[in-house]
């Protein structure tokens, strides 16, 4: 009797030890496997590549205007913000074809002549359940641009567009670092970075319009 | 298969490990904030335009009220409709079907392109033409028509008889040869002929609501839309501020009757007895204005005949009234200071009857308060169109003095200058072809707003040709042969001569706020193009290159002024000599057997309703509590102690045949205590067939269910309501 139950119990250890090392194995094969779709494939999956129609140089046209960004991203008169150019601004200068460049004269012959806004990927672009307003950030909170936009001002060619296939948005939203890990203000622009600069500046934590408290600062 | 212990180990393991890596790694965070994200982008979330914001004043044509609008616009498109401020009619408020008027430029109910049937009337089934093609077809029918020396048999039926568009319209069918040129009758046409009769004027009624002291409604729904309803809305309120008295005559407990300081539910149609009782009380007693009735034409007769007849004792039983309540209000009444007395039931969307606007009117005389601030005022009909008469050739000479269809200005009516209710009548019982060939409709709907609309639907069916000018696919586009439609409000530029009993009148200029969306055309250039197809003395009549450059021209001086501004103030008051009268006061009945039919049916107005050629916004029916429309059924209201017999008995939310003698529908029951016992209330402005899926299918018309009662006076359409009973469902 007790043979056999010697038996058994050494077949036991046996099977018992080498399945533990598969499953040791397997827990690392799925570990590892998962850790590189997640950090390194998914991102890849998750964006697509889009180059802007135009590659506006930046630093050039900095040089040649008067009043810094403000000269072509201006705030109206009633307060809004106008954005992204649109060719009424080009028009004046761009009217004709100006120097040598490829981008220009596709600018002007398809785009200023036909009278057809080009269609901008806007990096900025928040979501639409936020609302921003640039007026109480640049002009009531003396921000400066590249706070928020870092330093695309002085750049020379438009960097590759990284949509987002799912939300529709650019990378720059979430950031470029996928683990959300951020250096400067400007590396991200989510939720908390927001929240973030208003509590450090002792933002008013209530809405100006409805009076309302926390969410209702943002999202009206 | 068997799976052995290790491999289930195995597998196992790797699920373990993916997941823990899994979760090591941004994917399910990112995953999750990415998908939160998606789901507010789906494409059928609204989401605000971006751009540069502008506002454009204009003018709302939406109903004949005439307020100053501020459209807000973000880039090409308006996002907002608000109040013109310090414009005079509105100063800043806006009402809620102006306020959701962008549901009707952008919503799905537009007409896009010229359209011609293909299918049978009514059916629905068009397809597109070209405009070239659509005018070409409508002028050579009409050219034939006048070739066979059938000019008179054209007919046109327009919204209103004011403004540049309606005067175009007219001038198209007399340059052509017809004298039939209508207009949609409401309370001003029945005003228009008191004011004749009664101080031998052309002229419109003003009503100085501002500065009177003591108002007296017969029905008028003051906050129900009446007259223009912004304007009605911020005088009710002000009322309330100054402890203004209002008194609402009316059997039915409508908003304005609960607002008021006195409610008293009068017998429906017995307003005008009761007006007379008051005016017998205040000629008994002296309480009249004596400067001003003294020496009046007909007075002296006027006074022996309201007393011989009207005495409070014996007037109580036809309107229900105690002599006491008739006394004290009569005492009130001659008591204020500025007294004014209102008619025009409900909205006055509809005309009424002529003795009752006169006896009302009467009340205002002898309160000497014609002409006098927080009265009537007597204003001339607008004079700004001095187009000169169009030359007529033989044929154009003929058919505009063959006499009017619908008996309009004839011996039997010489004080009316439309009566489209008279017209479905005349069709149907005319002997062979009908004497309606072809029919032009321009911002009306008759095949809903008239009474009896199965009869009116009859008639249209026995015309040959019929050409709508229609924004939108209402009943009345529905039914005709070819669609020219207009831009729509917003879209167009317009005059607009607004009355609606303001005190001070105005002319407004409804100016695009952004361009015409779809391949409409103005209704004015319509026009003109019509006539130019047509030819020789026709074309002449039109000298204009288009509608903007006659608009223009009309009106000269003023033009610079409108467009900076949106409004100029009309002409001032005229002189209005009294002429009283001694005709018996008439009341129009209920149509119908009292014994095979033991209620009165009556219509009511609703501002969250509208009811005329423009149908309700998706916001306004929101906004109709269930106890009117319960999905898509309407609930009529009903008094619990009303008798209707042992075979039925009244429960909330029943369903019910509600049967007339005119037509019968399924309702439901809904037991009020703020109607008259006997009476069944029903929702004006439900039960549209046509438009769209918001607004077509829900409820019932009540046009369909109601007569038209001709006034023995006027000639207008006097129904206030129709006799009815209410029977078991068949199951």
């Amino acid at each position: 009797m007790s043979t056999s139950v010697d038996q058994k119990k050494e077949v036991s250890t046996e099977v018992g030890d080498g399945a533990g090392g598969f499953a040791i194995l397997f827990f690392l094969l799925g570990l590892v496997a998962s850790l590189i779709v997640g950090w390194v494939a998914f991102p890849k999956l998750l964006y697509s590549q889009k180059n802007q129609p135009i590659d506006f140089n930046h630093e050039l046209h900095i040089g040649l205007v008067d009043e810094g960004c403000e000269s072509c991203h201006f705030f109206r008169e009633d307060g809004t913000y106008s954005g992204v150019p649109k060719l009424e601004q080009c028009i004046g200068c761009h009217e004709e074809v100006q120097g040598q460049s490829k981008d220009e004269a596709v600018f002007v012959e398809q785009y200023v002549k036909p009278g057809r806004e080009v269609p901008w990927f806007i990096y900025a672009k928040q979501p639409e359940c936020v609302f921003f307003s640039h007026v109480a950030h640049v002009k009531a909170g003396g921000m400066d641009c590249v706070t928020c936009h870092g330093h695309i001002g002085e750049s020379s060619s438009l960097k590759v567009y990284e949509e987002n296939r799912i939300t529709g948005y650019s990378r720059d939203i979430w950031g470029k670092n996928i683990s959300g890990i951020k250096t400067n203000t400007y590396d991200r622009m989510k939720m908390d970075d927001c929240s973030e600069c208003h509590v450090k500046k002792g933002v008013n934590q209530s809405s100006v319009q409805t009076g309302k408290g926390a969410c209702f600062v943002c999202h009206k | 298969m068997k799976v052995s212990r290790r491999t289930f180990l195995s597998i196992g393991s790797f699920i373990v490990g993916g997941a823990a890596g899994t979760a090591l790694s941004p994917l399910p965070w990112k995953l999750t904030d990415d998908l939160s994200i998606w789901t507010q982008n789906w494409p059928w979330t609204p989401k605000p335009e971006r751009g540069d914001v502008s506002y454009v004043n204009s003018v709302c044509t939406l109903c004949p009220g005439g307020c100053g609008l501020s459209v807000r616009k973000v880039n090409d498109r308006a996002v907002k409709i608000e109040g013109m401020k310090g414009h005079p009619v509105n100063d800043g408020g806006i009402c809620i079907l102006g306020l959701s008027g962008l549901q009707l430029l952008y919503g799905p109910t537009r007409v896009k392109t010229p359209l011609k049937r293909v299918g049978e009337r009514g059916q629905g089934k068009f397809k597109k033409i070209s405009w070239d093609e659509a005018l070409a077809e409508a002028a050579e029918k009409l050219g034939a028509l006048r070739a066979e020396g059938k000019s008179h048999t054209v007919a046109c039926i327009s919204g209103s008889a004011g403004g540049t568009v309606p005067q175009l319209l007219k001038r198209l069918l007399t340059a052509y040869g017809s004298p039939n040129f209508m207009s949609v009758p409401t309370m001003q046409d029945a005003y228009a002929v008191t004011l004749k009769q009664m101080h031998g004027i052309d002229a419109c009624p003003g009503f100085d609501v501002e500065n009177a002291d003591f108002v007296l409604s017969f029905g008028s729904g003051i906050i129900e839309g009446w007259g223009s309803p912004v304007r009605m809305f911020k005088a009710n309120s002000a009322w309330q501020d100054k402890k203004i008295k209002v008194v609402q005559i009316e059997s039915n407990k409508s908003n304005t009757a609960a607002k008021a300081a006195k409610w008293i539910p009068a017998r429906p149609g017995s307003e005008g007895v009761l007006a007379l009782g008051i005016a017998h009380v205040m000629l008994r007693d002296g309480l009249y204005k004596k400067e001003a009735c003294d020496g009046a034409a007909g007075f002296e007769d006027f006074k022996k005949w309201v007393a011989d007849n009207y005495a409070p004792e014996n007037i109580a039983a036809a309107t229900g009234i105690q002599k006491e309540t008739v006394e004290s209000l009569a005492k009130e009444f001659a008591a204020a200071a500025s007294p004014i007395a209102l008619c025009g039931r409900g909205q006055g969307r509809t005309p009424g009857s002529q003795y009752e606007f006169m006896a009302v009117h009467a009340l205002n005389m002898l309160a000497g308060n014609i002409n006098k601030a927080g009265g009537v005022q007597i204003i001339p009909e607008p004079k700004y169109i001095a187009w000169t008469e169009p030359e007529l050739d033989e044929i154009a000479q003929k058919g505009t003095a063959s006499p009017r269809i619908d008996g309009a200005g004839s011996e039997t009516y010489p004080h009316a200058k439309s009566l489209l209710n008279r017209l479905p009548q005349a069709i149907l019982t005319a002997e062979g072809a009908s004497p309606v060939q072809a029919l032009l409709i321009s911002e009306a709907n008759p095949c809903y707003t008239l009474s009896d609309t199965q009869a009116v639907k009859k008639a249209f069916a026995k015309i040959p040709f019929v050409v709508s000018f229609s924004s939108y696919m209402d009943e009345s586009a529905q039914n005709a042969d070819i669609i020219l439609p207009n831009h729509a409000c917003l879209e167009r530029l317009e005059d607009v001569p607004t009355f609606a009993g303001l005190s001070k009148p105005v002319i407004g200029l409804s100016k695009p706020v952004i361009k015409p969306q779809f391949d409409t055309k103005h209704t004015g250039d319509a026009v003109i193009a019509l006539a130019k197809a047509l030819g020789d003395k026709i074309a002449a009549a039109f000298p204009w290159e288009s509608y903007e450059a006659c608009l223009k021209e009309t009106l000269g001086d003023k033009w610079e002024i409108l467009n900076e501004k949106c409004f100029v103030a009309a002409e001032e008051n005229i002189e209005a000599p009294l002429q009283f009268f001694t005709q018996e006061c008439k009341t129009v009945s209920a149509e119908g057997d009292e014994k095979q039919y033991p209620f009165v049916l009556m219509p009511y107005d609703s501002i969250r309703l509208a009811n005329g050629f423009i149908g309700n916004t998706p916001f306004l029916t929101k906004t109709v509590p269930d106890t009117v429309l319960k999905k898509n059924e309407m609930l009529v209201a009903v008094n619990p102690k009303s008798a209707c017999g042992d075979s039925l008995s009244l429960k909330e939310g029943r369903s019910v045949m509600l049967t007339t003698p005119k037509g019968s529908a399924k309702v439901r029951v809904h037991l009020s205590e703020e109607i008259m016992p006997g009476v069944i209330a029903v929702p004006r402005g439900l039960g549209h067939t046509a438009y769209d899926k918001y607004l077509a299918g829900k409820g019932v018309n009540c046009n369909e269910l109601i007569g038209p009662a001709e006034d023995a006076g006027s000639g207008l359409d006097a129904v206030w309501g129709i006799r009815a009973k209410l029977s078991n469902v068949s199951i």
